[in-house]
């Protein structure tokens, strides 16, 4: 590995596969990411050297894979600039991440309080939260999405009141890409004394973190979408923010002493984590975040600020092309979604396919902006550390080829 | 290829689509999976499927799909439109669809015969 794009393809084994005859052009990546070969050995080596349960097991193999997991939340700590391991709490993903604040947080709601999220959610921070409401007789309401696909804050700015417990909102929109403004969210959020949940599973990846300044109380994101592997994420909790919180869930591990009839929990992170943690998940994460951490999160979004303008440069002028979200890749994260007239997003994605190129298509999780949008769903390219301006010009030519190909 | 010749040809010129005035049933559904949607009106005589329609928003797959559905079920008795099958189907469409698009294909039979089935009595 010496630098992102070209550089470093040669980190990831599975970019030298051939699909239906054609060399992989991987633009998913906002849905899953592939994976360097530093974190398969990672996890690889792991199982092969050092498995054991972790936490009280008194033999040298727990010993390694406690310290290997309790090391892995460290370098997580770090990576997302938060002050204390404390605040690190694995999950299974970012959509297990916020359901765990949604549950702590809706046990606590009252008939007539009041959650905010966006128009532009993913399903994994609206659902969570409409469960919560319905059963507690709280109300969810929604900032709308404007213009390009901004959110209204002069809206959301009516929408705040006393009664707002929860602000539950996308750091970057996995459809439009919009980076939205989180600390002005953030701020006028604590102004009124509710908590702030930011769903970061399109920002961790892209963008460089400094939580402890950016200030959130809750940060949900996943090792997957950023060369980590699947089923482990991280729910960041300021430390006061957590420490208001009862547990989710119940197990071993989350407890300090048990009884028949009552516990006592554990400290934190540990309260949040019963069960057997995803011990290898943790491992390849923290190989994910460190081969990150050396290409530099500051060139990672450079890198993919060029390739998303790139792409809506390139897909733009394309007769039949909608584009949606931002069109200033300066304001957007690495994300470009679009339709070509007349083609469904699945028939787009399957053509596509039998180039070689894979990208997604559907309502991405995100029915109620599709809703917006007035659409059922966009083909969707998405970029990574690895992938190349070829790789854009190719798409983009592809895509020329969709209107003619049905 | 997932985009046979027929698939191609009944999306581009579908001979079923539209609506029916007053149809004896209807349904509707969506494929949660992408969000399509599709409408299937009929009219009913003697035991038999009279005449039907779709219409919806969907994909190429889905609507060729509701097509040949069509094609093949208009005329022949309720019975045995009831009886028919994905497998059926991907026959008649003359594809090998992969399971990431089964659905598309079998959306409109599950939504033929929803409608037979009364799950909505057209107003």
């Amino acid at each position: 590995m010496s630098g992102v794009g070209e550089a470093c393809r040669a980190d990831f084994p599975i970019l030298s596969r051939v699909i239906n005859g054609s060399p992989l052009i991987y633009l998913d990546s906002a849905a899953s990411s592939q994976k360097p070969r530093q974190v398969i050995q990672a996890v690889a080596g792991y199982y092969e050297r050092s498995h054991a349960n972790v936490h009280r097991s008194i033999h040298t193999l727990g010993e390694e894979a406690t310290e290997l997991y309790e090391g892995a939340r460290d370098a997580v700590r770090a990576f997302v600039g938060a002050r204390f391991r404390e605040e690190i709490v694995f999950t299974r993903g970012t959509t297990e991440a916020i359901n765990l604040v949604a549950q702590c947080v809706g046990r606590t709601l009252r008939p007539g309080d009041e959650i905010i999220v966006t128009e532009m959610e993913h399903h994994s921070n609206l659902i969570p939260w409409q469960m919560a409401c319905r059963d507690r007789g709280a109300v969810l309401k929604a900032v709308p999405v404007v213009g390009e696909g901004f959110l209204d804050m002069e809206a959301f700015g009516r929408l705040l009141s006393p009664r707002t417990r929860v602000v539950a909102a996308a750091h970057v929109s996995n459809v439009l890409g919009t980076i939205n403004p989180v600390a002005e969210i953030i701020r006028r959020s604590r102004e009124v004394g509710a908590l702030v949940l930011l769903d970061g599973a399109q920002g961790a990846p892209h963008l460089p973190l400094d939580l402890a300044a950016m200030g959130p109380d809750f940060y949900a994101f996943s090792g997957h979408k950023m060369l980590g592997p699947t089923g482990i994420g991280v729910l960041y909790g300021r430390r006061e923010a957590l420490e208001g919180l009862e547990p989710a869930w119940g197990g071993g591990e989350m407890i300090k002493e048990v009884w028949i009839d009552h516990a006592q929990w554990n400290d934190l992170p540990w309260r949040f984590e019963p069960g057997t943690p995803p011990i290898a998940g943790a491992v390849g994460l923290r190989a994910a975040v460190e081969y990150l951490g050396k290409l530099g999160m500051e060139r990672v979004a450079a890198h993919e600020r060029d390739l998303t303008a790139r792409c809506l440069a390139a897909l733009g002028p394309i007769p039949g092309v909608t584009l949606y979200g931002p069109r200033n890749a300066e304001i957007k994260g690495a994300v470009v979604a679009f339709n070509v007239a007349g083609i469904h997003p699945h028939d787009g994605a399957a053509i596509l396919d039998e180039r070689g190129i894979a990208v997604r298509a559907g309502h991405h999780c995100a029915q109620p902006l599709m809703k917006r949008l007035g659409i059922v769903g966009t083909l969707r390219a998405s970029f990574s550390v690895y992938n190349t301006p070829a790789e854009v010009e190719r798409l983009a030519e592809a895509v020329k080829d969709l209107r003619g190909a049905l | 290829m997932v985009y046979s010749n027929l698939i191609r040809e009944r999306f581009r010129h579908p001979r079923y689509h539209g609506a029916l005035e007053r149809p004896d049933a209807a349904f509707e559904d969506v494929n949660p999976l992408c969000g399509d949607r599709i409408r299937i009106e009929c009219r009913i005589a003697d035991g038999r499927l009279a005449d039907a329609r779709h219409r919806g928003d969907s994909c190429a797959i889905c609507i060729a799909s509701a097509d040949v559905l069509l094609e093949g079920a208009i005329g022949q008795p309720l019975d045995l439109v009831s009886r028919l099958t994905t497998a059926d189907l991907l026959v008649r469409l003359e594809t090998d669809v992969r399971a990431s698009r089964i659905k598309c294909v079998t959306l409109p039979l599950t939504v033929l015969q929803g409608a037979l089935e009364g799950r909505e009595v057209a107003r």
